[in-house]
């Protein structure tokens, strides 16, 4: 073991064991972030608060509440919702910004896709998002059964059944997804241990390697602009930090993420206290009964435009029926956006609204998004479900165009 | 149709949108990048919210306290069914009603009509059975009339004791000519001032009742929820339980699938689940809000139906008073947090620029 002289401060005491700091300087002081950023890029700071106020809010439910098919009910809406202590607090806090929480990740997703930041370097910062992204989805919907209201149960129901769609398997993999041949007791139990354990723990782990994999290529800028970080950071640390192109994690990057984050608890806390209908739904305040359809299943709002394409082909296509069709929609919806970074051919890291063809593509998928996500909630029947299906093959359809588009895109800028 | 024009709008909307704040430079870029996330999460809220309720829940006729036929009639024309026999019912409803009660009177004709089967235990008329042999006896437990002169609408009761059926709107339940009769008979032999006489004692008897007890040093709260309790049971509880409050209903659940084809809901959580607009139109006539329902409609006046609104909510959302009363302190709290995080910031940045 080395030889350790006596500390003449606390500070100097841990520094001599761990290292501090050094440690600070690479993870704070001196790790280099563009200065051209706006408040878009405070969404990641924003997300990690949420998810922070969503354990702690976890924590405290998971207190009382009980897994059980018997007691789950009224152990949220009786005993946590009157009984407890703010236990309703807790519950709107932790109700919310599950809902909340989603639309910060649409926002830094569609910030990322927006300015090009998934590419050219970039590729792991966007996997390893999409990976927090398929995380988060599998926690909010296992998480929303656990009241074990109507929409828990049937939303339960009607999610499990699409596994039932894969050739083969299907049918088995369902029974072994529920733990019984219908929604029951065993799926509550197990849904409730991943909420609360294992996708949780995964989560941590996951967000801590989306961090890791920022660290080299550096978070993109407005302009989408490359730069030598080197020279850009002495020019800082020699003190001319107005002309240095970067600015220092702490404290230059964090205190706007704190403006942001602070700024947007005044409205999150609105919701929670006001206005949180959109993250409870109300049929979900009907006890669980299989044996009473609600007269319309719809998932949260965040899955409305998935839903959508699943239920968008309704009518056979050369002999394949409408729901295999939908399955396969379904299936591409959700896996497409993982290869975004090698479907956009064109080498421009830059805005969208400054790229030639890109635009177009973008904001056309933003619009479809839209008008997916809000006849995903209507009743698919008349008008509606032409609407579904026009716009469910418009997002296939988009998507299977990115490549050629940008490579047009790409001839026009000329490569660069 | 006009689904389809709001997503063909919302298509348009944002190219426009998006195309118009990007020329607009002399506004900061950040302001315009905040108003083009404030429009976007703006419209697809009001998407999936407001409009979806819209789409899902049509509209209804505003809850109407006359109690004079006149809706259902108005149903009946709209559905295109023969509205001869309501409109000469609830025209000698109306009749009836232009006679002014005497309650002496009613009182001897309540005692010689209604006791054998009511108990009015506020006037000395006991209850005979308990709740489930009237159940078993009746085919549901038949109301105690101690405060029904004060809950229920004059026009109601006149129409009611005419033919409950009809009052309560349950003739799909219990057809003329059918299998199925409805425990308490009509009354329209009795003449028009029998009724109006009894309807007045009723509502006389009613106004000598006092207020339900509560125990020394009681908050607002709880005076105000035991005075609600006493009408939701009056009101309810005959078929529903509210098991939040420790509250069963008084009529078993296979005498009430018998006497309605259906086991009526626990209400403790009615008030999340349905929300206060719902209730109100639903009880004031549940059939309008949900046609079929088994529910009658039981002709709470104003007063008597916003008490059991009151009391679903002191119940199923027991802690109302204190989100309100904590919100404004939170949210203050907040917004001078996010000030002092803002000078931080300019702090900071001044260096940067
Ligand atoms: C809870 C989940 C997430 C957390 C906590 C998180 C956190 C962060 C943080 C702190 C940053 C750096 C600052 C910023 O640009 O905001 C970042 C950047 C990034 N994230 Fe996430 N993120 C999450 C989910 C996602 C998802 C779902 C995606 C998309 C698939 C994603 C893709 C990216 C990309 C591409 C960047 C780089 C942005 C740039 O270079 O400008 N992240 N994330």
């Amino acid at each position: 073991m080395a030889e350790f002289e006596k500390a003449n401060s606390i500070g100097e005491w841990f520094d001599q064991r761990l290292n501090v700091k050094a440690f600070t300087k690479v993870m704070m002081t001196e790790y280099w972030i563009p200065k051209e950023i706006n408040f878009l890029w405070a969404m990641g700071a924003l997300l990690v608060m949420l998810f922070k106020l969503l354990i702690i809010t976890g924590i405290f439910l998971l207190m009382y509440y009980k897994p059980d098919v018997n007691m789950a009910f009224d152990s949220v809406n009786y005993t946590i919702m009157q009984e407890v202590g703010y236990g309703w607090l807790f519950r709107n806090i932790h109700g919310v910004g599950a809902s909340v929480v989603f639309l910060i990740i649409y926002i830094h997703m569609f910030t990322a896709i927006y300015y090009g930041s998934y590419k050219k370097g970039r590729e792991m910062i966007w996997l390893s998002g999409m990976l927090l992204f398929v995380l988060f989805s599998a926690e909010g919907f296992s998480g929303y059964m656990l009241p074990w209201g109507q929409m828990s149960y049937w939303a339960a129901y009607v999610i499990t059944e699409i596994f039932g769609g894969i050739p083969f398997i299907g049918g088995d993999l369902v029974i072994w997804i529920r733990g019984n041949f219908y929604v029951a007791d065993a799926t509550l139990t197990r849904f409730f241990m991943l909420h609360v354990l294992l996708i949780p723990v995964v989560l941590i782990g996951a967000i801590a390697f989306h961090f890791y994999t920022l660290r080299f290529p550096h978070v993109n800028n407005e302009e989408g602009e490359f730069f030598d970080y080197k020279k850009e950071s002495e020019k800082y640390l020699a003190g001319d930090k107005a002309n240095s192109k970067v600015i220092a994690f702490w404290p230059d990057f964090l205190s706007k993420d704190f403006m942001v984050i602070a700024i947007f608890m005044v409205f999150f806390f609105y919701l929670v206290f006001y206005n949180n209908g959109f993250a409870m739904d109300p049929v979900n305040f009907d006890k669980a009964d299989g044996m009473k359809t609600p007269a319309h299943i719809y998932p949260e709002w965040y899955f409305l435009w998935s839903y959508e394409v699943l239920r968008g082909f309704f009518f056979e296509i050369g002999g394949v029926s409408g729901k295999d069709l939908g399955l396969m929609a379904f299936g591409f919806a959700q896996g497409i956006f993982l290869v975004l970074p090698w479907l956009d051919r064109s080498p421009m890291v830059k805005p969208a609204n400054q790229r030639p063809v890109f635009k177009y593509w973008f904001w056309l998928l933003m619009a479809d998004l839209f008008v997916l996500t809000i006849f995903g909630k209507l009743p698919p029947t008349g008008i509606n479900a032409y609407v579904g299906f026009f716009a469910s093959t418009t997002f296939l359809g988009l998507f299977i165009s990115l490549p050629f588009l940008t490579t047009i895109e790409s001839k026009i800028v000329g490569g660069k | 149709m006009f689904a389809l024009y709001v997503g063909l709008a919302v298509a348009i909307l944002l190219i426009v949108l998006n195309i118009v704040l990007s020329k607009l430079s002399f506004v900061p870029k950040e302001a315009r990048i905040l108003s083009i996330i404030v429009v976007l999460v703006g419209y697809i809220y009001w998407g999936f919210e407001p409009f979806a309720h819209h789409e899902m829940h049509p509209h209804v006729e505003d809850a109407s306290y006359a109690f004079d036929g006149k809706q259902d009639i108005e149903a009946l024309e709209h559905a295109g069914k023969d509205a001869t026999e309501a409109k000469a019912f609830w025209a000698t409803i109306a009749k009836i009603a232009e006679h002014k009660g005497n309650a002496v009177a009613g009182k001897e004709l309540v005692a010689a009509n209604c006791t054998a089967c009511h108990s009015m235990t506020s006037e000395g008329f006991p209850q005979l059975m308990s709740d489930a042999d009237a159940a078993a006896s009746y085919g549901v437990t038949p109301p105690d009339l101690s405060i029904a002169g004060r809950v229920y609408d004059r026009n109601y009761l006149i129409a009611f004791i005419s033919n409950p059926v009809k009052a309560m709107h349950i003739e799909h339940k219990y057809p003329v000519g059918g299998d199925k009769v409805f425990p308490m008979p009509s009354s329209d032999f009795m003449q028009p001032q029998e009724i109006a006489d009894m309807v007045a004692y009723l509502s006389d008897a009613a106004s000598k009742v006092s207020a339900p007890k509560v125990k020394e040093g009681a908050t607002e709260f709880e005076i105000s929820k035991a005075v609600n309790k006493e009408v939701f049971e009056t009101a309810c509880v005959r078929c529903h339980a509210m098991n939040y409050a420790g509250i069963q209903a008084k009529t078993t659940a296979e005498a009430m699938s018998k006497y309605i084809g259906a086991t009526p809901p626990d209400l403790s959580q009615y008030i999340r689940s349905r929300g206060d607009d719902y209730l109100h139109n639903f009880i004031n006539d549940p059939q309008r809000k949900l046609a079929g329902t088994g529910m009658p409609r039981v002709g709470l006046n104003e007063k008597a139906e916003s008490q059991v609104v009151e009391y679903m909510t002191q119940i199923g959302d027991s802690k109302k008073d204190e989100r309100e009363a904590l919100g404004p302190k939170v949210l203050i709290y907040l917004t001078i947090l996010a000030i002092f995080a803002l000078l931080w910031k300019q702090k900071i940045w001044r260096d940067l620029h």
